[in-house]
C-alpha cells in the first residue's frame, strides 16, 4: 500500500535576484486507493507543489519532508523518483525535438520496469493504449510533444500514465484545454489507471468540471501556498457555486459559467 | 557561365565588405595579402594555429588520396596543368589560393551520365604530424548522373585544398564530407559547387576531429532550376575550432537553396563559427532560399559565433529567410525525460541525438549514418556527466 506523505513543505523559487517563497507549509497524505482533488486559484502554487514533488531543479525545498512509503523522496534524483513510483502529468508538457514518441515511451518503460519490455507485447500494448485514448497511431513516429495541440499533449500524458503504472500520480490541470469529448476520453484513461491497482491520485484542477468524471475522495482548497480547507466531494460543490472569493478576497470562479 | 571574374586586388586598409558580390577571388596566392586576423573573413579564425597555411608555408609532405570507386565511376590522377581544373570556382581566400598554387596532383572523380551509381568513397589521409600538404579534388557528375561521393578526411598534419563539384545539367549529386581528423590536424578547405540547369546537390559537411577545421562551401548556379541543399553537422570539443562559411551565390533565375547547419559544443575553448552568406543577384528572380544555424552549448567554456547574411538585390523572389539560434542545453527537456524515469546521462544523449536527428535522417548512406551516430555517442561519453 503506497503512501505519499508531505509534511510542512516550504518551497522557494529563485526569481531575478531574491528567492521567493511560494509554498508555505503544505501538509498532505495520499494513500493508495484515494483520489485527492487540489483546487485553487491561479498562482496559488499548485504547479509548484507538483514540480517540487517531482524534483524540478528550479524549486528549492527550504524545509519540510516528502516521503513515499517512508523513503525520503527529496533525497532522490528526478529519475529515481519516477522509478520509485511517482508520476507527474504536467500542466505544460515539454517538446523534445528529434526524439520519437515510440522511442521515448520504450526508453521510459524500460527504465521504470527495470528491463526492456518484450518487443511484440510492447507494440501491442502501446497500440491498445493509444487506441483507448483516441490517439492516431501516426503520433508514435512524431517527436515528443512537438507541434501537438494542447489536448493532444494531455492525452499523451495520460498515455504515459497508463504505460508506466506509477504508485502515485499527480495530474496537474490535465483537464485544462480539453474539449468535452477529450475530457471524457482522458478521464476514462485516469479511471482505468485507478481501477488497475492500488494507486493514489492527486488531481490538481482549477475547475470542478473534471470531478464529474473522476470521483474525488477528498477535496482540498489550495490558496496562497498552502491547503486552507479540506473536505469531501461536497466541498467541490461549494466551490462550484461560490468560487474562491472566500479564500482570496477576489472573485474567481471555480465553475465555467 | 564562366567562373567568377578575378578583380584587381586593392592593397591598403581593410575596406568594410559592403556586398558579398565584391568579394575578392583569385587563383594566384600572391594576389592576396597575408591575413593579419582583422580581415572580415579571417577575424574568427585562430591564424596562429594554421601552421602557416595562410602565410606561405611550403608543402613538406603529401596527403594520400585513396578512392574506392563504384562501378562505372572513373578516377584519374592528373597534373596541375590539366585544363579541366579550376572550372567550378575561383579561390576566395589566401589559403585556398595557396592550395591552388601548391598542389602537385589532383584527383578527378567522374560519375557517368544517365545512370545511377553506387556510393564512391575518397579517403584523404594527412601527411603526418607537423607536415604541411596541399591538395585538389574534382568531382564531376555528368549529365543526368545520379550518385553519392563520400570524402573522408583523416590523419594528422596541416592540409589545405580546393574541392570542386561540377554538377552537369539534370544531374543529382549527393556529397558527404567527413572531417574526422586526429587531434593535431589543421584543415582549411574551400568547396566550389557549380550547378547546371535543373541540377541538384545535397552537400553535407560533418566535422568531428581536428584542431582547426575551416570549410568554405561556395555554390554557384550555371543555369535555371538548380537546387542546393547544404547541411552541416559538427561537434566541437575542448580546444577545437570549427568554422563553416557556406556562401550561396544566386545569379540565375528560379533556383533554390536550403542551408541547415547544426552543432554541439562542449569543453573549455571549444569554438564553432558559422558564417552563412546568401546573395540574391538582380538576375536571380524567383529564388527560394532559407538558411539556418543552430548551436547547442553543452558545457561552460564553449562558444559559438553564428552570423547569417542575406543580401537581396531583386524584389522578385519566391522566398528568403534565415534563422540562427545558440542555446544552452535545455534543462526542461532533461527534466521531462527524467521525470519519466530515464536516467540523466541517457536523457542527455536522447536530447543531443534528437537535436541532430533531422540531419542524420537525411544521410542516405546507412554506414555513414551509423558511423555518425556512433561518433556522437562517443563525444557524449567524453562529457562525463
Ligand atoms: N520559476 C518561477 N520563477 C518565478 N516565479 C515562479 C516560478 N514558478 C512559479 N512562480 C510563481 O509562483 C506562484 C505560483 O505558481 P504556480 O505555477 O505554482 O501556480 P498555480 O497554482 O499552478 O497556477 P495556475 O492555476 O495558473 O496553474 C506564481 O506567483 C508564479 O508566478
Ligand atoms: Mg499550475
Amino acid at each position: 500500500m503506497a503512501t505519499l506523505e508531505i509534511k510542512d513543505l516550504h518551497v522557494s523559487v529563485v526569481s531575478e535576484d531574491a528567492p521567493k517563497e511560494i509554498l508555505k507549509g503544505v501538509d498532505l497524505t495520499i494513500k493508495a486507493g484515494e483520489t485527492h482533488a487540489i483546487m485553487g486559484p491561479n498562482g496559488s502554487g499548485k504547479s509548484t507543489l507538483s514540480y517540487a514533488i517531482a524534483g524540478h531543479p528550479k524549486y528549492t525545498i527550504t524545509s519540510g519532508t516528502v516521503t513515499l512509503d517512508g523513503e525520503d523522496v527529496l533525497e532522490m534524483s528526478v529519475d529515481e523518483r519516477a522509478r520509485a513510483g511517482l508520476f507527474l502529468a504536467m500542466q505544460y508538457p515539454v517538446e523534445v525535438p528529434g526524439v520519437s514518441m515510440s522511442n521515448f515511451l520504450r526508453t521510459a518503460a524500460t527504465a521504470v520496469r527495470g528491463e526492456a519490455p518484450n518487443l511484440r507485447h510492447w507494440v501491442k500494448e502501446v497500440k491498445g493504449a493509444m487506441a483507448d485514448l483516441d490517439i492516431d497511431p501516426a503520433f508514435a513516429e512524431r517527436s515528443v510533444n512537438e507541434g501537438f495541440s494542447g489536448g493532444e499533449k494531455k492525452r499523451h500524458e495520460i498515455l504515459q500514465l497508463g504505460l508506466l503504472q506509477p504508485k502515485i500520480a499527480i495530474l496537474d490541470e490535465t483537464d485544462s484545454g480539453l474539449d468535452v469529448d477529450a475530457l471524457r476520453v482522458v478521464s476514462e484513461g485516469v479511471n482505468r489507471y485507478k481501477a488497475s491497482g492500488e494507486v493514489g491520485v492527486m488531481l490538481i484542477t482549477h475547475y470542478t468540471r473534471i470531478l464529474k468524471y473522476i470521483q474525488p475522495d477528498f477535496v482540498h482548497v489550495f490558496a496562497n501556498g498552502r491547503i486552507v480547507e479540506s473536505g469531501g466531494r461536497e466541498l467541490a460543490d461549494v466551490l462550484e457555486s461560490e468560487g474562491y472569493v472566500k479564500y482570496t478576497g477576489k472573485t474567481e470562479a471555480a465553475a465555467i459559467s | 557561365m564562366a567562373a567568377l571574374s578575378t578583380k584587381p586586388h586593392s592593397h591598403g586598409a581593410v575596406v568594410p565588405v559592403t556586398s558579398r558580390a565584391e568579394h575578392f577571388t583569385s587563383y594566384d596566392v600572391n594576389a592576396f595579402e597575408v591575413p593579419g586576423g582583422r580581415e572580415e573573413i579571417w577575424r574568427f579564425t585562430p591564424l596562429k594555429r594554421l601552421a602557416g597555411l595562410h602565410s606561405g608555408a611550403a608543402a613538406t609532405g603529401t596527403a594520400a588520396v585513396e578512392v574506392s570507386a563504384a562501378s562505372g565511376v572513373t578516377v584519374e590522377t592528373v597534373g596541375r596543368d590539366d585544363s579541366r581544373l579550376g572550372t567550378a570556382g575561383v579561390p576566395g581566400d589566401r589559403v585556398a589560393a595557396q592550395a591552388y598554387s601548391s598542389f602537385e596532383n589532383a584527383t578527378i572523380v567522374t560519375l557517368p551520365g544517365d545512370v545511377k551509381s553506387e556510393p564512391t568513397t575518397v579517403t584523404v589521409t594527412g601527411a603526418g604530424v607537423d607536415a604541411v600538404a596541399y591538395g585538389h579534388i574534382q568531382v564531376k557528375a555528368s549529365q543526368f548522373a545520379e550518385g553519392t561521393v563520400i570524402l573522408d578526411f583523416r590523419g594528422s598534419g596541416a592540409y589545405a585544398d580546393n574541392v570542386e563539384f561540377l554538377v552537369a545539367d539534370g544531374a543529382h549529386l549527393t556529397v558527404i564530407t567527413i572531417h574526422d581528423w586526429a587531434d593535431d590536424a589543421v584543415h582549411v578547405s574551400q568547396h566550389h559547387v557549380k550547378l547546371g540547369r535543373d541540377a541538384t546537390i545535397k552537400h553535407t559537411v560533418v566535422t568531428l576531429g581536428g584542431n582547426v577545421v575551416r570549410v568554405t562551401p561556395v555554390v554557384q548556379y550555371a543555369g535555371r532550376g538548380g537546387d542546393a541543399e547544404l547541411f552541416g553537422l559538427y561537434f566541437a570539443d575542448a580546444g577545437q575550432h570549427q568554422e563553416h562559411r557556406p556562401f550561396i551565390d544566386h545569379a540565375q533565375a528560379k533556383c533554390r537553396s536550403n542551408v541547415v547547419y547544426k552543432g554541439a559544443l562542449q569543453g573549455e575553448g571549444a569554438h564553432a563559427v558559422w558564417i552563412g552568406d546568401v546573395l540574391i543577384r538582380v538576375a536571380a528572380e524567383g529564388t527560394e532560399t532559407f538558411e539556418l544555424n543552430r548551436n547547442l552549448i553543452l558545457t561552460d567554456g564553449a562558444r559559438a559565433d553564428s552570423v547569417p547574411n542575406l543580401e537581396i538585390e531583386t524584389g522578385e523572389i519566391e522566398g528568403a529567410g534565415h534563422a540562427s539560434a545558440t542555446g544552452r542545453f535545455d534543462d526542461e527537456q532533461l527534466f521531462y525525460l527524467q521525470a519519466r524515469g530515464i536516467p540523466e546521462d541517457q536523457a542527455r544523449r536522447l536530447v543531443v541525438r534528437g537535436f541532430f536527428q533531422e540531419l542524420i535522417a537525411k544521410i542516405a548512406v546507412p554506414e555513414v549514418r551509423e558511423r555518425l551516430e556512433a561518433a556522437i555517442e562517443a563525444e557524449l561519453e567524453a562529457v562525463g556527466t
